[in-house]
């Protein structure tokens, strides 16, 4: 038996990031931060805009979601997203870009809270980024 | 019959038909690889999406308050018709085998005296569907301008979808499309997307008990619309693989037939040649011997 479980993270063009023997995962989900482990119990969740970390071992990689859904079943975590990309490979003016949109779409007066909410972690996470 | 100057003058003009089809079989086929390689990237996506919400769907314990999205309005009256087309021609029968299997259902809808909305998906389904359908049709999207298929299209028609369905414009929504099998086969498609249809063959073995954060409910709300973009992004993909293969096999079958005739036409420029030399000489020999 191996140490860690399988994960894969998907989006819509492709398979973006298939790992066996994955000894945890953090994920952004809607109402806090997760952490997943070995044998966690079947969950479905959906993503904030965050940071998913992926732990092989001593290895450490960082992922940056906007949305997505995890699903959690019989060691297998499967994360649906229609945006992320490896932080190591961000590019900054992008990151920029994509901050000043959202909050050119906060200042719009007609957004719910829901997407407020939505749209106020993503500025924060991406700021953070950019500070890093 | 015709002169020896009109025959190889047809030659000429078939032989660079020829080149012409032959070179958009080249471009098919690379296209088609590449068409082919997204089509089935794509799929772990839209089968995880699909696989998901049956899950969900499944462990919803109050099915009478469940989404409209999922359930459906209730009602059986509107029905709108999603046909996915090419937005170029010369690609043998790929529009027209959507557009046959879209108007069967058409010619049902409106035998059933249920009305009839039409939204098309590329320009060539629209060409050939305003003649009969002009007054059905409510909306025409084209992608001409996008070289390759994109989630962000097909999130735009998604987004679309949902809003009609929100006005209460629709009760149910029905795509159309062609499965990509192989180069040469290519299958009309057309799936229901609202109300959501559950194949019952795997419903069975969907049983786990998931833990769900938040509420079914609030993910099921926010999963299904995504789940409809992924649809029409699945039929897109589809559709763009077998429009290449289409284009592919009939543009190969179009230089086949085009070297058929150059051959033809040669014999018949030689045979008329021939026989041109022949008459000179018999005028000629003809013409000694009465001197």
């Amino acid at each position: 038996m191996s140490e860690g479980f399988k994960i894969e993270i998907v989006n819509p063009d492709k398979s973006f990031l298939s790992k066996e023997n994955v000894s945890e995962v953090v994920v952004p989900a809607f109402e806090g931060e997760m952490g997943i482990l070995k044998d966690h119990i079947s969950i479905i969740s959906f993503l904030k805009p965050g940071i998913i970390k992926v732990f092989t071992g001593s290895e450490e990689e960082n992922f940056y979601v906007e949305d997505g859904i995890v699903e959690f079943k019989d060691n297998s975590l499967s994360i649906l997203t229609s945006s992320v990309f490896n932080l190591k490979n961000s590019d900054k003016k992008h990151i920029t870009n994509s901050i000043e949109e959202a909050e050119k779409e906060l200042s719009k007066k007609e957004i719910d809270d829901q997407k407020k909410f939505l749209l106020n972690s993503k500025v924060e996470v991406l700021k953070s980024l950019n500070i890093n | 019959m015709a002169s020896l100057d009109d025959l190889k003058k047809r030659i000429s003009s078939v032989k660079s038909t020829q080149k012409i089809t032959k070179a958009m079989k080249m471009v098919a086929a690379s296209k088609l690889r590449r068409a082919q390689e997204n089509a089935e990237k794509g799929r772990p996506y839209s089968d995880k999406m699909n696989k998901i919400i049956l899950n969900l769907s499944n462990s919803i314990s109050d099915k009478e308050n469940s989404p409209k999205l999922l359930a459906g309005s209730g009602e059986d009256k509107v029905h709108l018709c999603i046909v996915m087309t090419s937005d170029r021609g010369l690609c043998g029968g790929f529009n027209t085998n959507i557009i046959k299997k879209a108007k069967s259902y058409f010619k049902k809808i409106l035998e059933e005296e249920k009305i009839l909305k039409i939204i098309t998906v590329g320009s060539k389904g629209y060409d050939q569907l305003k003649r009969a359908y002009k007054d059905n049709i409510i909306e025409k999207i084209s992608f001409k301008e996008s070289k390759y298929v994109n989630y962000f299209d097909a999130d735009k028609v998604g987004k679309i979808i949902i809003d009609e369905f929100e006005k209460k414009e629709f009760d149910v929504c029905v795509i159309f499309y062609n499965q990509f099998k192989n180069v040469i086969t290519q299958i009309p498609q057309e799936q229901q997307i609202i109300p959501l249809k559950n194949s019952d063959s795997e419903k069975n073995s969907s049983e786990d008990n998931y833990e769900f954060e938040p509420e079914e409910d609030e993910i099921l709300s926010n999963l299904l619309p995504k789940n409809i973009s992924t649809q029409i992004f699945k039929a897109m993909l589809e559709n763009s693989a077998s429009e290449q293969g289409s284009r592919m096999s009939a543009m190969d079958n179009a230089t086949r037939n085009a070297g058929e005739m150059v051959d033809k036409l040669t014999i018949q420029y030689n045979r008329s040649r021939q026989a041109a030399i022949t008459k000179e000489l018999i005028e000629i020999i003809s013409g000694a011997e009465s001197l």
